[in-house]
């Protein structure tokens, strides 16, 4: 079985490399639905990376000191820096009402710039590599499960269960409680949420700064599976961009977003990986790198036209 | 009352694009000093250095101006786009595709080719498929509304990755494996007499083409029937429809320019300020441009002014390295002076208020001088040059009052 062992080695991969996607999707989410647009998610989860790539190495070289608790304090490093980060583009774009498209711009600029700088301060090469990262862990009896064993729980971070149980969360709390009506409700109609007694601009500040947190998880998920260190020449890659394209085409639902995550993970895992699999071996590096984004091109293509946005997404109130 | 007619009528003066654009930089810089003074450095030598760096002798003031010139086109580009409501930070994808245009071509054309036709051609093709890539993402934003912001950064990879295959298969330099073959001085833009004055700088005929352009834009833009259709989609999409403006056409004519013109850009870059390309390297300058273009207000000649000032700062950084700043502190600056632009509301409105302000007062010092001379006239009946001298006059007299009063 050939074919059964290229797809046992490439889901745990797609899936390793959706959860950061999933993140920062989700983070768009919030801030879409509650009427804000977020052009910045790549900053964000940049700016996740290195505050947490910053956190981790100062703790993992106290000797004696837990890898796993670095890890943990890393990631809750960067939830915080994300948000604070993500209130400059809220106090732009709910206060002063300007272009959310331009802030979000400088975010991820800011983001960039910052980043390098204090990343050329701390280290002098602008490259932060964290020691050890997350271990991958079979699921004890889960994994003995055939079929889905070998490719839901085999080799898995423990990272992607707390990212998936937030989705889940998530999910519960935009559409099951009265809070998430209300959050939904300032991207379609702000004045009539007004006009209820919602304070609309306190709403929208959950939802971005919300998507500063999820995506700030996000960066730093990409730092404690696979990358491993802080690159200051790639940064991310543009991964932030695909999340909000993953928005787009999971059209701003937690479900679709889930599946159109998936499916970006996947096309990165071939294209990162496609080298390992002598299906793809014949193929060129540069086709197999530019394959996400011309499936994402692609999927936008056919997602964008009937698109579900939230009516008032970019607009000041 | 015909003496009124021709005067703007009397109103606390408004902050001008320019006092704004001017604000953000001076935000900007400040923010750069924080930053420095945050680890410990000293900003004004920074600065001092950055300045040395850009504009000490003749061959880096040439350098600085190379830098400028692709800030200038990429400035152009975001303007252009921007001007039609679109959004276009693929100026980095479009710079590669004008680039690896042109580097291909200076391989392949021979020698032997009469210099201007050979500079006509490669500027020709550069444009062309810089407009192609453009274009693109004007037809997804046109017939299937996909975001252009989207597109585009998508497009920048699937450039990133064009570039990354080519290098290899066309015009690899053996020796070093990630970078293409050095072109030839005589199949660059750069100019032996340009070369001269300015010491080996990198300055070369790029500069002039973008000067060419800045006219060409605001040529467009001003004073042709295309240009009036652009920026009327640009301010109102639904309006233009009914006025019976093609906007899909407009939209996909409007980023094939902008593609255009930041192609033009990577053309200038790859084959004039430098004659390598590296593979895997995505050109910073894109977003740069994003910066120029709001800094100068879209407008062509604010542009030009705006990325003179980005290229010392970029030029200039080299030089901080003696000072152990970090270099990415011209980035920092750049990146906060956009976001100061994007919040220009904040600064208009402080403007704004200084001046109505400062009029208010005025306004009671002239009522108290009318007053005084009997002049029975509503204030608004003034004109600007009555109503200067009674401020004038007024003032004496108020101030003349507080004394007394106290």
């Amino acid at each position: 079985m050939e074919f059964w062992s290229v797809v046992t080695s490439i889901i745990p991969s797609a899936i390793a490399y959706t959860i950061p996607i999933l993140m920062g999707a989700l983070g768009g989410l919030y801030s879409e639905r509650s009427g804000v647009t977020n052009l910045c998610i790549e900053g964000l989860m940049l700016f996740g990376v290195f505050s947490s790539a910053a956190t981790i190495v100062k703790l993992q070289s106290i000797p004696g000191f837990s890898f796993t608790l670095a890890i943990v304090i890393g990631i809750l490093v960067a939830m915080i820096a994300s948000m604070l980060l993500s209130v400059l583009h809220a106090f732009a774009a709910i206060n002063l009402k300007a272009n959310q498209v331009i802030s979000g711009t400088a975010i991820n600029m800011l983001s960039t710039a910052v980043t390098l700088f204090l990343a050329q301060t701390i280290t002098g090469s602008g490259n932060i590599t964290i020691v050890r990262g997350i271990v991958r862990q079979n699921i004890p009896v889960l994994s003995k499960i055939p079929v889905i064993g070998p490719l839901l729980f085999t080799s898995t971070y423990w990272t992607t269960w707390v990212c998936l149980l937030l989705w889940g969360a998530s999910w519960f709390l935009l559409y099951k409680t009265s809070f998430g009506l209300r959050l939904r409700a300032c991207g379609e109609h702000p004045s009539a949420v007004a006009s209820a007694g919602v304070n609309v601009h306190k709403m929208r500040y959950i939802g971005v700064l919300a998507s500063g947190l999820l995506s700030g998880i996000g960066g730093a998920c990409i730092l404690v599976t696979y990358a491993g260190e802080y690159n200051a020449g790639s940064g991310i890659n543009g991964l932030g961009f695909l999340a909000i394209a993953a928005l787009i085409f999971g059209q701003w639902k937690p479900l679709g977003i889930l599946g159109s995550t998936f499916f970006f993970g996947l096309c990165m895992t071939i294209a990162n990986m496609g080298k390992v699999f002598p299906i793809f071996q014949s193929i060129p590096t540069g086709y197999l790198g530019m394959f996400p984004y011309v499936a994402t091109l692609i999927a936008l293509i056919f997602s964008s036209r009937k698109s579900a946005a939230p009516l008032a997404s970019g607009e000041p109130f | 009352m015909s003496k009124r007619a021709g005067n703007k009528p009397l109103e606390a003066r408004k902050a001008s694009p320019l006092l704004v654009s001017l604000s953000a930089v001076f935000l900007g810089i400040v923010a750069g000093c924080i930053f420095i003074l945050c680890i410990g450095k000293n900003p004004f030598a920074g600065f001092e250095r950055i300045l040395f760096g850009a504009l000490s002798n003749t061959r880096r003031i040439g350098n600085t101006l190379g830098m400028s010139t692709q800030l200038i086109l990429i400035g152009l580009s975001v303007a252009f786009a921007f001007k039609t409501g679109l959004f276009n930070i693929g100026a980095s994808g479009q710079m590669l595709i004008g680039g690896i245009t042109g580097s291909i071509l200076a391989f392949y054309l021979p020698m032997s080719m009469p210099r201007p036709v050979y500079l006509f051609i490669v500027i020709v093709a550069a444009m062309a498929t810089g407009a192609f890539w453009g274009f693109l993402s004007g037809l997804l934003k046109a017939r299937f509304n996909v975001h252009e912001v989207v597109s585009t950064i998508m497009l920048n990879w699937i450039a990133y990755w064009i570039v990354y295959d080519f290098i290899p298969r066309f015009i690899i330099d053996p020796t070093i494996s990630v970078k293409s073959k050095p072109i030839e001085t005589a199949h660059t833009l750069r100019a032996d007499w340009i070369t001269d004055i300015t010491s080996f700088s990198t300055l070369n005929y790029g500069f002039f083409l973008a000067i060419i352009m800045c006219i060409v834009v605001w040529f467009i833009l001003q004073k042709t029937t295309l240009g009036f259709n652009l920026k009327a989609v640009g301010s109102n999409r639904f309006c233009a429809e009914y006025a019976g403006i093609k906007v899909n056409r407009s939209i996909m004519i409007s980023m094939a320019i902008a593609g255009a013109l930041a192609s033009l850009a990577g053309l200038t870059y790859y084959c004039g300020y430098s004659n390598i390309m590296e593979m895997g390297k995505m050109p910073n300058e894109g977003y740069d441009g994003i910066a120029v273009a709001l800094l100068g207000n879209c407008s062509p000649i604010g542009i030009f002014f705006s990325a003179i000032f980005f290229g010392i700062l970029k030029m200039g950084r080299g030089s901080l390295a003696a000072t152990g700043i970090p270099t990415e502190i011209a980035d920092t600056i750049i990146a906060t002076i956009i976001y100061f632009t994007a919040t220009n509301v904040i600064l208009a409105s402080f403007w704004n208020k200084i001046f109505r302000s400062g009029f208010s007062k005025k306004e009671g010092a002239a009522i108290a001088a009318m007053k005084q001379k009997g002049i029975a006239k509503p204030i608004e009946q003034l004109s600007r040059e009555e109503f200067r001298t009674l401020a004038k006059e007024g003032k004496t007299l108020v101030n003349k009052d507080k004394k007394e009063g106290r």
